[in-house]
């Protein structure tokens, strides 16, 4: 494509994001900048790569090497570790690796190349069959951060966990976090992710300001908000090119606590009500919803809403050092765990706990900021739990006015009896512009099932069916099983973001096992 | 691509007649497939095979194979590798063909049991090699491979046929094991008896199945990636048991 018809991009080969002098992009220590690679990724940033016999072991965490042609073949799932497929891992640790890394990738017969941030996303979002895998993690430089605005700039592939460690000190906080710390700018980008406070601050692209892309011509181009390509790009899953950048805008906070209200509900109609009812009070609020229980108590709930605490709300021991940030890790969930440990019994068991747990209200409380956004990233690779066949996320939108679609999602989904832990429910605010952005205004409900459980896919199918007929949608970031015929009623701009493509992208070459499996 | 659940969205079927297949092509019709090629010696049968398929809403190519012509499978299957589904891939590829022989006759006539031996296995190993080449260039696929019982320990009554099935059942597995982290999966499937065209004339052997149970055990073992199969399940028990027979007592059972 060439810039005219994405009015506001620019293409600049091989020239990204000129650092301002004041922090020269090779800063290392100190709070201004993310130094040289840091490990932003931890023990849990190799998600679903699995090395195999006679391919480089851990090359996600190995030392970056640049467009090797000769990069050895992984196997590679997403979070789900369902469908692997194996491609080349290039991890390009300059901009200049990762344009040739690109340029590479558009050879005849080289299969094109994806993007790959954490590897968070669920299903095949960030792989690449026979041909690359570009692991954007070694760009992960924060370039500026604007203190006096509230605005960071910085490498794609710098994880939120990291960006949370830098920012919190400062007093500084991500606009939008997931359920996990542990994915990277450009991800959440390429998503177009939504946290808790989506029915307020709406989903991650809303707080960017610009981006650089990387294109399948090998340019690098910058683009602004508002203009065609950008709108592309937040949520286009990786496919419109590789982000490089992104100049973010950021939460200030008083402190690294959160204040939290909980409460339990009776039922699902309770549950929307209080939701309906009080949300806007709320920067942040999400309802854990126990599926396996039945009758008069289905879809009971535990609602959590809160702040970020102000100072004054900490005792006085605490507002020494308001502003600390340490999330705690337990060991690591082994690799080799039975298949069955998710019997339907141990599941319901243990919502069950989780519910009575739950004070029936509570206020106020202070929660450690990790235990409130990512309580799951305490325990590094739960997704293994789910043994060899793995699992699949089943996240859905509709409507406002569509309550009785969710209400009957959530009874089958209760009578059908599926071992799934606490499902998430949330209310969406307003929806961005995102082409292929997932939330919209409405109910979104998301749950976990392992995918060995007998008949899934055909049930999930009737979901499908419930779901666009209410006008709704599923999240491509989660997916790894959608009917590929239901994808243009479910987004209706996807003719739009194809003739993008077709434009910007007329070889394919940025491909992934998602754009071929749903022909996107 | 597989779904989550390992379902294709394309199936190449050699031995595009083949009952075992076809059910197998319903099935996963029924769930995701779209594309399938149907490849095999040209016959009415072999078109109104791919009609009725296309009844069930994928979209069906006929293609022209013979297990015996060696020389000619790396350009015949290597255009449909070419073609490829919507996606652009072969997902899955099911090796189906085969031919049962006539113990009896063929003992007494060498060159019978050749074509036997020759489109069991010969012919196997060369379509397979071949799947296999396109199938690891594309990075995933689903190399599903018929093998048999009747592979697991030579029988008196059916050594020919059986020893073809052997052969072809080590030569799967060990495909299996150089394929390992190539993104592509190999699953040999071992059958007992399963009421077909090719058993039609044949009694009955003890835990007797059929092409239907077989396929949704072929879809079973996409979902976990499965490297080996047995239909019944208990046959796996059984055979492990039988193996161990010594050679006087099992040429004297009434296998
Ligand atoms: C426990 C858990 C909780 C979650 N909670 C939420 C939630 O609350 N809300 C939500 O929205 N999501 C949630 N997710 C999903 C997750 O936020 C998204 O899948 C996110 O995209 C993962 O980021 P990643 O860096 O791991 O990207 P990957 O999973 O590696 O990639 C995801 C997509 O982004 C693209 N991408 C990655 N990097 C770039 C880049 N530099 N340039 C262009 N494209 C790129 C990839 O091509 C791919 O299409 C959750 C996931 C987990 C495991
Ligand atoms: N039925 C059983 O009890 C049983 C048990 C264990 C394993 N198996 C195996 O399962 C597979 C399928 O068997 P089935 O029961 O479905 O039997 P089937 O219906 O008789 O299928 C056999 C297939 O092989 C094809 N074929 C034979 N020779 C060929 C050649 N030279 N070139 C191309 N195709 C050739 C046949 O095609 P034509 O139409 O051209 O003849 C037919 O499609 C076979 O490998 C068989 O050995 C069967």
């Amino acid at each position: 494509m060439s810039s005219d018809t994405a009015a506001g991009t620019r293409p600049h080969p091989h020239r990204p994001a000129p650092a301002p002098a004041a922090a020269p992009a090779s800063a290392s220590g100190g709070a201004m900048s993310g130094g040289a690679r840091p490990s932003a990724a931890g023990p849990a940033g190799t998600g679903g790569l699995m090395a195999r016999s006679g391919s480089t072991a851990g090359a996600a965490a190995g030392p970056p090497h640049g467009a090797a042609e000769g990069a050895q073949r992984v196997a590679v799932t997403g979070w789900g570790r369902t469908a692997p497929t194996a491609a080349r891992l290039v991890r390009p640790g300059s901009y200049a690796e990762a344009v040739a890394a690109v340029r590479a990738c558009g050879r005849a017969g080289a299969r094109g190349g994806i993007p790959r941030g954490l590897g968070r996303a669920y299903g095949d979002a960030a792989q690449n069959a026979g041909g690359a895998v570009l692991d954007m993690t070694a760009l992960d430089r924060i370039h500026v951060i604007d203190s006096a605005n509230g605005l960071l700039l910085c490498d794609a592939g710098v994880s939120l966990h990291r960006l949370m460690e830098v920012l919190l000190p400062l007093g500084w906080f991500v606009p939008v976090t997931p359920g996990t710390r542990h994915v990277t700018v450009g991800g959440a980008i390429g998503a177009d992710i939504h946290g808790k406070n989506h029915h307020g601050a709406g989903s991650f692209s809303r707080h960017v300001v610009r981006l650089e892309l990387l294109t399948a011509d090998g340019e690098v181009r910058t683009v602004e908000r508002g203009t065609p390509l950008f709108d592309a790009t937040t949520g286009g899953m990786g496919l419109t090119g590789a982000i490089l950048t992104a100049t973010v805008r950021l939460l200030p906070v008083q402190t690294s606590l959160m204040c939290v209200d909980t409460e339990r509900t009776a039922d699902l109609d309770d549950l929307l009500a209080r939701l309906t009812a009080t949300d806007h009070r709320y920067r942040y609020s999400v309802a854990w919803i126990d599926l396996l229980a039945r009758g008069a108590s289905l879809g009971r709930a535990v609602l959590t809403r809160g702040d970020h605490a102000p100072l004054d709300a900490l005792p006085a021991r605490a507002r020494r050092a308001p502003l600390s940030f340490r999330p705690g890790r337990l060991p690591s969930t082994p690799g080799l765990l039975p298949e069955g440990l998710l019997s339907r019994r141990s599941v319901g068991l243990f919502n069950t706990f989780w519910y009575r747990r739950a004070p029936r209200a509570m206020t106020g409380e202070l929660q450690k900021l990790s235990a409130f956004f990512h309580p799951l990233d305490g325990l590094p690779h739960w997704n293994r739990i789910y043994g060899r066949s793995g699992f699949v996320q089943y996240q859905f939108v509709v409507g406002h006015g569509q309550e009785e679609t969710l209400r009957r999602v959530v009874r089958r989904v209760s009578e059908r009896r599926c071992p799934s832990f606490l499902a998430v429910l949330k209310r969406f605010g307003d929806a961005d512009p995102g082409w292929l952005s997932f939330p919209a205004p409405g109910w979104t409900l998301a749950l976990d099932v392992p995918a060995g459980l007998p008949g899934l896919g055909a049930f999930l199918d009737e979901l499908d069916e419930e779901v666009v007929g209410a006008g709704g949608r599923v999240y491509l970031a989660k997916d790894a099983r959608l009917r590929p015929e239901l994808l243009a009623a479910m987004y209706p701009r996807l003719d739009d973001f194809r003739a993008l493509r077709a434009e910007l992208d007329p070889r394919g070459v940025f491909t992934s096992d998602l754009s071929r499996r749903l022909a996107l | 691509m597989k779904d989550a659940f390992g379902i294709p969205q394309s199936l190449l079927v050699l031995g595009g007649t083949s009952e075992i297949a076809l059910a197998t092509a319903r099935r996963l019709i029924a769930r995701r497939t779209r594309t399938v090629w149907l490849a095999g010696r040209p016959s009415p049968a072999l078109e109104a095979a791919a009609q009725e398929l296309r009844g069930r809403g994928a979209d069906v190519t006929t293609v022209a194979f013979d297990a015996l012509d060696c020389t000619r499978h790396e350009e015949v299957l290597g255009k449909v590798f070419a073609a490829g589904g919507p996606g652009g891939d072969v997902d899955m590829v099911l090796l189906a063909f085969g031919v049962l022989g006539d113990q009896a006759h063929d003992e007494s006539d060498p060159l019978a049991a050749v074509r036997v031996a020759q489109t069991n296995y010969t012919g196997a190993v060369s379509a397979g090699l071949v799947c296999a080449k396109a199938l690891q260039a594309q990075g995933h696929g689903s190399l599903v491979v018929l093998s048999s019982v009747a592979g697991e320990r030579a029988r008196r009554s059916n050594f020919i046929y059986g020893s073809s099935k052997a052969g072809l059942d080590a030569f799967a597995q060990g495909l299996g094991d150089a394929l390992h982290g190539t993104g592509v999966h190999v699953m040999v499937v071992r059958p007992g008896f399963v009421h077909s065209r090719m058993t039609a004339n044949r009694e009955p052997a003890p835990l007797a199945t059929t092409p239907a149970a077989v396929a949704a055990a072929i879809e079973a073992g996409l979902l976990r990636r499965t490297e080996t199969v047995w239909v019944p399940g208990t046959l796996r028990v059984l055979m492990s048991a039988l193996r161990h027979v010594p050679r006087p007592v099992f040429r004297r059972l009434p296998l």
